[in-house]
């Protein structure tokens, strides 16, 4: 893992872990009406675990930007519907839909563009505050 | 030389301690979704104050001296307590964190301000306009 030397890794590195965020809501929206032929086949949601990533001198500088550890799969119950007409169907006719919960993805993917548009905002002020530091005295 | 940069010392002290803060603040709004992440924070009038009453600090001229504790570059950092603690025991709550992050960038902004002024002002002395 890389140091987290200034406060460009802290927003860069928050905003990408945002980014997977994003990726993965979009992947189960995407799979929201798949269809498996059974339970374990059936897509689940996922899901990144976030972690705080600190800077080796943490106690000092108070730097700390967020990776993402891993990503799950949300162990939830497949729908189960009879349809034995369905190509998918198993031996007693029954399909299994993908546990995506649309509403909820929905909500997750504004919280996550959310806090995407707050740390870039962090880094452009930041930005401008660098610019106008460096033109000190002119 | 000497009385320029006392001219200067408390804008350019402040203006250490207000990037300081702006980092931590930065830290803070980027783990918002971070599960058991604690917000930290520091006292920016107790820093200041520390900055300029302690002198330079302790040189170290060996490797085996030993820092010392608690100069002026030690920043006594604090954890933030939460007006709504939240489940997952993360303590950032995104609008305070907004908000002192705006007071400190506009605060930021008045001390590079004072610098510029000070600066201009010494160079018209120099120069005799």
């Amino acid at each position: 893992m890389d140091k987290v030397n200034s406060v460009f890794d802290v927003a860069s590195r928050a905003m990408s872990a945002q980014m997977t965020r994003l990726n993965t809501i979009a992947s189960n929206l995407a799979n929201a009406n798949t269809v498996a032929s059974s339970r374990e086949e059936a897509y689940k949601a996922l899901r990144p675990v976030f972690a705080a990533q600190f800077s080796e001198k943490v106690n000092k500088s108070g730097l700390a930007t967020v990776g993402i550890e891993d990503i799950v799969a949300l162990d939830r119950e497949p729908g189960k519907t009879f349809a034995p007409d369905h190509p998918k169907a198993d031996e007693q006719g029954y399909i299994y839909r993908a546990a995506v919960d649309t509403d909820e993805e929905m909500v997750e993917m504004l919280e996550a563009s959310r806090h995407y548009q707050n740390n870039l905002e962090v880094l452009s002020t930041l930005r401008t505050l660098m610019m106008r530091t460096i033109s000190m005295g002119r | 030389m000497d009385s320029i940069s006392t001219s200067l010392n408390v804008h350019a002290q402040a203006l250490g301690l207000r990037n300081k803060r702006n980092e931590i603040l930065a830290s803070n709004i980027a783990n918002a979704a971070t599960p058991h992440f604690k917000a930290r924070d520091f006292n920016f009038a107790q820093e200041l104050d520390k900055r300029m009453v302690s002198g330079d600090p302790l040189r170290t001229t060996n490797a085996r001296h030993i820092p010392q504790a608690g100069g002026p570059d030690a920043t006594d950092l604090k954890f933030r307590v939460p007006t709504e603690p939240s489940l997952d025991g993360n303590t950032v709550e995104l609008a305070v964190e907004q908000v002192q992050f705006s007071e400190n960038v506009i605060r930021y902004q008045t001390s590079l301000g004072f610098l510029n002024r000070r600066i201009s002002g010494l160079e018209s002395a120099i120069k005799g306009e």
